[in-house]
């Protein structure tokens, strides 16, 4: 390959701001435990996104294996996340989170 | 100048990626908002391929879209959530519910492009890191950070287990 | 046998206090006795076999001292927990156990029935406990801690009937002006280890000699505040107001307390520190002037009471009074003889006085008795002896005490207190037998009394119990642990005054110019007086009472009696001057500035705490909308 096919890093970086910007748009204003999740899920790719453009940018592995790193830490919270929603809805009959708020302050 | 092969996939990809997620975000059916999710993911794995990261685009594939996202239809299909959660995402998503999010993310958007967007640019993936490289690395100086991510997946899959189970 | 069994005097009392105190209500009346009771018996033995081990070999250099503990060590200030046994406190310690055991004694069957029986004791022993630290104690520091502990339990015996509000206010008249001396006699202590840089007796008696020149102004102020503490103590002008009053408690604590021992801490203090007194001939004239002012305003005011505890109260003020005066002209050792024979004749005649009132239901007014020779024989002739020898009749043994203090204040040259003393004797005799003529002699005035008083409290006659029921006489009680006190005590108050003190190493004598001035007629004035004294009372209250009532109605005659009676209206007149001010201040600053200020702070707090409680309503939405608040802020810090 040659230079002139390089993408700018800078450009990478502004398409997962966007798509972090979206996903903490999706968590404030989900109410569904699913859809907040899914948002989660997105903010966390946008990040790993960041990593493997700036891995990419000085030529270098790190940005990767931080990928793979995000990519474990994904997993985990999928797991113990879609969990705790099967938990919620057997104790609640439903996915809405403002029903497990019963922390009054 | 026109642009290249690599240059029409990365901004391809990316307007795929960022409308997938738009409608992630604002869907009403969980099934359909999945499937987008998946849509998003596979654009983002094709970005990765443009910046010569190729293994990264592989298990954005193999472990995002597939097992991750797997375990989202899992759950969707057990708790079995239809029409009834439509109508009631048509109930929450008003307008109104959107305003506060809607502002702050895109404050937040706009310091983050006020912060990345430079005067000049800098190029990124002009060469391909081959997976062998990224394994190199991994095993080397991560080697830590592979027993702990490690170590967290066991946690998670215990939590899970325990969470999961029925009373 | 060896002194250093000397601790475990104050150990048995301050055990039984704690084991009383910690089994309230769980244990049996006899169980309570025996150890309220026993723990001050063995307390009292072992005094006993100190007391002769010292008087047949006595410790090197008259005194022994046994270091416990250091108390505390702070700078250059590390006051010493131990304890001195000496002739002093030898004698101190014998009438507190000694006497103490007999009253202690006699509260088990006086309080018998009571629903507070152990903590009645507990309170006694903690009582002892204290008052053997106060006198036993070879620091001042440690005698101050005895002090306030004597105090503590002086309130609350006073109040220990605490349901009656008028007792808790007596209580806590006597604490607070007992505080205001405790205050003088802090501040005292402060000049004294400012000074000295010491409080261990010995070295400040050692001290002060080398530090201060004959008549120093430091010192004369040091003196004067001491007098204080102990003027607060010992109930004398003036700050006596407290010591009717404290006739609230039980009459056990009143024969105990407020006669035979605590009261005289005062005297005990003056006798300890007296070399201070020495240096200082202002302050040792204030003590006697206190000494004799009280002893004469104090035997007008017994002429005048109704009530035969207060009388008691008010002949116990006349002769501390006494001691005062002989402290004042450096008659130590008779001062000290004084308070021993006083300890004996006052604690047989409350005791005596406390039979009367259960013989009488709780009647303590001596004109709704009468007569009552007749009905309670035993009690009649502890009254007569304690009587005679608080009027110091010969051959008892106030009579060699008394004397020798008038004796001594006579040939040291201070005629003017001599005189005050002679007239206090008058006195003496006037009011004494007037008890007595009152409440054993003359008509049964309870017969037609009662029934009047029946009547008009019929409703709650048989909850109150107070005063005799119609028809019914003047009973007395039958039982040993009644009848073996009073006769112990009725044989010390006539033979108290054989006993010789063995202070003549820890208290000089006084200075006597002349021996030989005076002479017989001198030395028989007082026996002389007081025998003029008890025929006026005679004439009064038995042969002619018309006379004293048309005096009572006289024109002139009223009011002074009615100042009299009224303590000569220091109640009334520290009422205005103190309490009435103090009550307007705290009035007018009853939403306490400073308070106001200080409210402010926690009041922040609580809506800032209101604030943040309100973040945590477990909205996660809010959470995430914080988060990213806090994000964009985080930026735009970065930025900047």
């Amino acid at each position: 390959m040659t230079e002139v096919t390089a993408i700018p890093m800078e450009h990478g970086l502004i398409l997962a701001a966007v798509l972090f910007a979206l996903g903490f748009a999706g968590v404030l204003v989900r109410r569904n435990i699913i859809f907040m999740l899914m948002s989660i899920e997105v903010m966390m790719n946008s990040a790993a996104l960041a990593f493997v453009v700036a891995g990419s940018r000085w030529q270098q592995a790190d940005g990767q294996i931080m990928f793979i790193l995000i990519l474990t830490l994904a997993a985990a919270e999928a797991s113990v996340g879609l969990a705790l929603v099967l938990q919620l809805y057997r104790r609640f009959q439903t996915l809405d989170v403002d029903a497990a708020g019963e922390m009054r302050g | 100048m026109m642009p290249t092969i690599i240059e029409i996939c990365f901004y391809a990809a990316a307007a795929v990626a960022v409308l997938s997620t738009f409608l992630v975000v604002t869907g009403k059916n969980p099934v359909h908002a999945l499937l987008y999710l998946v849509v998003s993911l596979f654009a983002v794995a094709m970005i990765f391929f443009t910046l010569g990261a190729p293994f990264a685009g592989a298990l954005e594939i193999i472990v995002y879209a597939g097992a991750i996202m797997v375990l989202f239809v899992f759950v969707v299909m057990m708790l079995n959530l239809g029409e009834a959660v439509v109508q009631q995402e048509k109930l929450w998503l008003t307008p109104r519910a959107w305003i506060g999010p809607a502002l702050l993310s895109s404050v937040l958007l706009g310091l983050l492009l006020y912060v990345l967007v430079p005067s000049d640019l800098h190029m990124a993936g002009a060469t391909t890191i081959s997976p062998k490289q990224v394994g190199i690395v991994l095993y080397g100086p991560y080697l830590l950070a592979v027993e702990l991510a490690s170590m967290l997946l066991l946690g998670a899959l215990v939590a899970a287990y325990h969470l999961g189970k029925h009373e | 046998m060896s002194f250093n069994l000397l601790f475990l005097v104050f150990l048995f009392p301050l055990l039984g206090f704690l084991t009383l105190a910690f089994s309230r209500g769980r244990i049996s009346e006899n169980a309570a006795a025996v150890i309220g009771v026993g723990s001050i018996g063995l307390s009292a033995a072992l005094t006993a076999l100190l007391g002769f081990q010292f008087l047949t070999h006595p410790p090197e250099g008259g005194a022994y001292t046994q270091l416990l503990w250091t108390w505390m060590n702070v700078g250059g200030f590390a006051p010493q927990f131990s304890l001195r046994l000496d002739g002093l406190s030898l004698v101190m310690m014998s009438v507190i156990t000694g006497v103490g055991f007999f009253i202690h004694l006699f509260a088990s069957w006086y309080m018998r029935g009571d629903e507070g029986f152990a903590r009645f004791f507990s309170y006694m022993n903690l009582f002892i406990a204290s008052m053997l630290f106060l006198v036993l104690g070879d620091n001042l520091l440690f005698l101050y801690f005895g002090w306030e502990g004597v105090g503590v339990a002086s309130y609350l015996l006073i109040g220990f009937w605490y349901k009656d509000p008028a007792n808790g206010l007596a209580a806590r008249k006597a604490f607070v002006v007992t505080r205001v001396g405790d205050t003088f006699m802090a501040i005292g202590l402060f000049i004294l280890f400012h000074e000295l840089g010491t409080l261990n007796i010995q070295d400040v008696m050692a001290r002060a000699a080398v530090v201060w020149p004959q008549g120093s102004t430091t010192l004369t102020i040091a003196a004067l505040l001491l007098l204080g503490g102990a003027v607060g103590k010992s109930a004398q002008l003036p700050l006596q107001t407290w010591l009717p009053d404290a006739m609230a408690g039980p009459t056990p604590v009143s024969a105990l307390i407020h006669a035979a021992t605590m009261v005289t801490a005062g005297v005990y203090l003056i006798a300890r520190t007296h070399v201070l007194f020495e240096l200082s001939p202002f302050a040792l004239q204030c003590v006697g002037v206190v000494g004799a002012v009280t002893l004469v305003m104090a035997g007008f005011t017994a002429l005048m009471q109704t009530d035969i505890k207060k009388i008691l109260a008010y002949s116990t003020m006349s002769q501390i009074g006494y001691m005062f005066l002989a402290l004042g002209v450096g008659a130590y050792q008779p001062a000290i003889f004084h308070l021993m024979t006083h300890a004996f004749f006052k604690a047989l005649l409350f005791l005596s006085s406390g039979s009367v009132i259960l013989a009488m239901h709780h009647e303590q007014d001596i004109f709704k008795m009468g007569n009552l020779r007749k009905h309670i024989p035993l009690v009649f002739w502890c009254m007569l002896i304690g009587t005679m020898a608080l009027t110091a009749l010969p051959f008892t043994s106030g009579f060699f005490s008394k004397d020798e203090i008038l004796h001594e204040a006579y040939l040291t040259g201070h005629t003017d207190l001599w005189l005050a003393g002679l007239f206090g004797a008058f006195l003496t005799a006037v009011y004494s037998f007037r008890l007595i003529f009152i409440t054993f002699f003359g008509p049964e005035r309870w017969r037609k009394e009662s029934h009047a008083h029946h009547d008009a409290h019929d409703a709650h006659a048989d909850e109150a119990h107070h005063g005799l029921a119609a028809n019914e006489n003047p009973h007395g009680a039958k039982t040993l642990d009644h009848h073996i006190p009073l006769l112990v005590l009725l044989a010390l108050a006539i033979f108290g005054g054989f006993i010789h003190l063995p202070l003549d190493g820890v208290l000089p004598h006084a200075v006597i110019a002349d021996h030989h001035k005076g002479g017989a007629f001198i030395e028989y004035l007082p026996l002389i007086v007081t025998l003029m004294g008890i025929a006026l009372s005679w004439y009064l209250f038995l042969k002619n009472p018309a006379l004293p009532e048309r005096l009572k109605n006289g024109a002139v005659t009223k009011y002074i009696g009615k100042f009299w009676q009224s303590a000569f209206g220091f109640d009334w007149l520290y009422d205005k001057l103190f309490v009435q001010p103090f009550l307007w201040l705290v009035h007018i600053n009853r939403n306490d500035i400073v308070d106001v200020v200080i409210t402010k702070i926690p009041n922040a707090f609580h809506s800032a705490h209101g604030f943040f409680a309100a973040t945590q309503n477990g909205r996660m939405r809010n959470y995430a909308f914080a988060m990213g608040v806090g994000a964009c802020l985080v930026i735009v810090v970065v930025l900047l």
